[in-house]
């Protein structure tokens, strides 16, 4: 299964460098602006799209993105409009890699195998689902290798030696490490720490390794980008976008160029990392 | 049971979940990654506790010294004159310390806590009655306490605040989402995703990753196991219905699994429908499908993009978009008959109960008398039905008297 992630690491791999993912939540503030900010995303230097799909309880989820998910669904998103919104990403953009990052129930709701059509055919290229580890593959993991979609596992710093086998097993695409054991913007975590843990996930498997939790800072998405194959941003990126909202949460003039200018300075980091990781 | 048929109808409806969690199509581990080895050796901690005899040993003396078991199986003479029909029984759960069957499933899982080396507690709570259990136990082993409850809940149900407070738990007020017990239970298990490696979830009902659904439900099997031995002692034989109050469905539970195999046995259970279950309600199953939250697919509320509703109950202990796989289970295969009872139905069988037995229940519980007084007169007078009063109504007492003040203008 060769998919735009692949490609997209490959040719990252011959410019030597490491990759910026950036996550930011669909339909936030509204299906509209939201749309807008996707398709800013790769100009301003984003290399592979994660796209948060809006749930009412995510609970591996700081204040910030549950914030984002409620303002989501207030404005009428749902995961059939999420993926017409990959959809018209599509129209204009056939290379950058985007990624559904959500959890189960929504898609269980829509139906498994609906979902997995809908998806590949929207032009999504793969799955970050928050509570399905691999005990649970026979739900959604194994269907979605069978369709032809990336199923990106999460590893974290409690899932050791003998438990990475299991983790890695039916992962694709690239492995996520949760630099931290916690929820999505809070801690930070020491990037030798994170460069130790990213050696030992290698160790298992040749899939390039992405970290993320608790990167905010261009200096910071340097840091690990030197240790790691991709450094991944969320939290930051919807916290730039709600200082831009209005009273009532509605987006404004500067919503966009917010996120943007931070996907920007943020890119010039991970760029400026003096070697990536192997 | 095969995972995916969840109709085929096993020999025996007590031998679930399989090894992997699931009893038919419902239950497993919905988790994230972070929280998934401590699972794993939460279920090893648990079988190793269950096949050592000191640690039933153990729990024996503190069920019977500390919380005050048995509980005593009481004839209600009082309300079967009053409904003419079946001989109604109450299994005193509200008796034990600390005022509800809580307590029971709480003092086990401190208990395992304790085997792992855990020395930070957390706990989920909706009316208060587990969060109360929890810091109850917490202040007896000297472990640190933090309860997660929804900011509504703490507003209802103040008196049970300040139990947990002067028991010296933190309670922590939470602003999320519908500041209820989903939004506790998402809190606490933020908390635990970020505190992995000192910090034991002590779940409040039979829901959760597997293996709380397990285990909770063998340490409120102590109530069945009781009513078994007590029934027997009084009447000689087994009795003919079972009927308890449904939130997560724990009491429910833990009174009806020693009977799910005796086909003679009537079993119901009762969900909290709210106002009405075409309005505002608590039912899942009534007013639910399968979904998966919390660690586990159920029956749940929700819309058709698969978002999570606002459960209504006048009950907070019953306020829960979602209710215990083993339920779910046992409804599609037909073994339990699930109703619902209103927040007016409850209401009325609190001030029943009250006037006519001297026993303030507790809202929840309520609920469970309210289907009483509609299944006992179509019974004969030689029925034993068993109703599980599972907690006290001490703590309902102010909202109750807001409530009828209300009525009343």
């Amino acid at each position: 299964m060769s998919t735009r992630i692949d490609a997209r690491f490959t040719e990252l791999a011959k410019q030597g460098r490491s990759a910026f993912v950036t996550y930011v939540m669909a339909g936030d503030p509204d299906p509209t602006t939201s749309l807008e900010i996707i398709k800013a995303l790769p100009k301003a230097g984003a290399d592979i799209i994660e796209l948060g799909v809006p749930f009412t309880d995510p609970m591996a989820d700081g204040p910030s993105i549950q914030a984002a998910g409620l303002r989501a669904l207030k404005a009428g998103m749902t995961l059939k409009k999420t993926l017409g919104m990959v959809r018209d990403f599509r129209k204009d953009d056939d290379v950058t890699p985007l990624v559904l990052m959500g959890y189960y129930n929504p898609i269980y709701i829509y139906g498994v195998d609906k979902f997995l059509a809908d998806a590949k055919t929207a032009g999504v290229d793969g799955l970050i689902i928050v509570d399905l580890p691999p005990e649970e593959d026979d739900e959604l993991c194994l269907p979605a290798m069978k369709a032809g979609l990336n199923f990106i596992r999460l590893a974290t710093p409690t899932t050791d030696d003998k438990r990475l086998p299991a983790v890695l097993a039916n992962t694709s695409g690239f492995v996520y490490y949760v630099s931290i054991t916690g929820i999505t913007g809070s801690a930070s975590a020491d990037s030798n720490v994170v460069g130790e843990a990213v050696a030992r996930i290698k160790r298992h498997t040749r899939l390039p390794v992405c970290v993320g939790f608790g990167i905010r800072t261009p200096d910071a998405a340097r840091a690990i980008a030197e240790r790691a194959n991709g450094a991944v941003v969320g939290t930051a990126l919807v916290d730039a976008l709600r200082g831009t909202l209005d009273a009532e949460g509605r987006a404004t003039g500067k919503s966009v160029a917010a996120v943007a200018d931070l996907v920007t300075a943020l890119a010039q980091g991970v760029r400026g990392a003096k070697q990536a990781a192997e | 049971m095969n995972p995916g048929q969840p109709n085929s109808l096993p020999n025996s409806f007590r031998t679930g979940p399989d090894e992997r969690g699931h009893f038919g199509n419902f239950g497993g581990r919905f988790v994230a990654e972070t929280l998934m080895p401590l699972i794993l050796d939460l279920e090893k901690a648990y079988a190793a506790a269950k096949a050592d005899p000191s640690f039933a040993a153990e729990m024996k003396g503190f069920l019977k010294h500390y919380v005050g078991r048995p509980s005593p199986l009481y004839f209600a003479e009082r309300l079967t004159e009053h409904l003419g029909g079946a001989k109604v029984y109450f299994k005193r759960e509200e008796l034990n310390h600390t005022g509800s069957h809580k307590v029971n499933n709480v003092l086990g899982q401190i208990m395992v806590a304790r085997r792992m080396g855990k020395k930070r507690i957390i706990a989920e709570t909706g009316a208060g009655q587990h969060g109360v259990a929890t810091a109850t136990l917490c202040a007896r082993f000297g472990l640190e306490c933090i309860v997660y409850m929804g900011a509504v809940d703490v507003a209802r149900q103040a008196p049970n605040v300040f139990r947990m407070e002067m028991l010296g738990a933190k309670v922590i007020p939470v602003q999320s989402g519908t500041r209820t017990l989903k939004d506790a239970m998402n809190e606490a298990l933020r908390d635990w995703v970020t505190n992995v490696h000192n910090t034991f979830y002590c779940i409040g009902t039979i829901a959760g990753p597997h293996p709380y659904p397990m285990m909770v439900r063998d340490f409120q099997c102590v109530i069945g196991d009781e009513t078994r031995e007590q029934m027997q002692e009084v009447e000689g034989r087994l009795p003919d219905s079972l009927v308890a109050c449904i939130g997560g469905g724990s009491n429910a539970m833990g009174l009806f699994h020693p009977f799910l195999d005796d086909p003679s046995v009537e079993i119901f259970g009762v969900e909290a429908a709210g106002h009405g279950l075409t309005q505002l309600h608590a039912a899942s199953i009534a007013g639910g499908r399968a979904g998966v939250l919390h660690g586990n697919r159920t029956y749940l509320l929700m819309d058709d993009d698969g978002q999570i509703q606002d459960a209504h109950s006048i009950s907070a202990g019953l306020d829960y978009p979602g209710i215990g796989p083993e339920h779910s289970w046992l409804y599609e295969n037909g073994r339990v008959t699930y109703l619902s009872a209103t927040d007016d139905e409850a209401l009325a069988a609190f001030q029943l109960l009250s006037r006519l037995e001297g026993i303030i229940p507790a809202l929840e519980s309520a609920h469970a008398i309210a289907k009483v007084v509609e299944l006992a007169p179509k019974r004969p007078r030689d029925h034993l039905m068993v109703v599980n009063l599972s907690g006290r109504g001490d703590k309902d007492i102010p909202q109750v008297a807001e409530f009828l003040k209300g009525e009343k203008k």
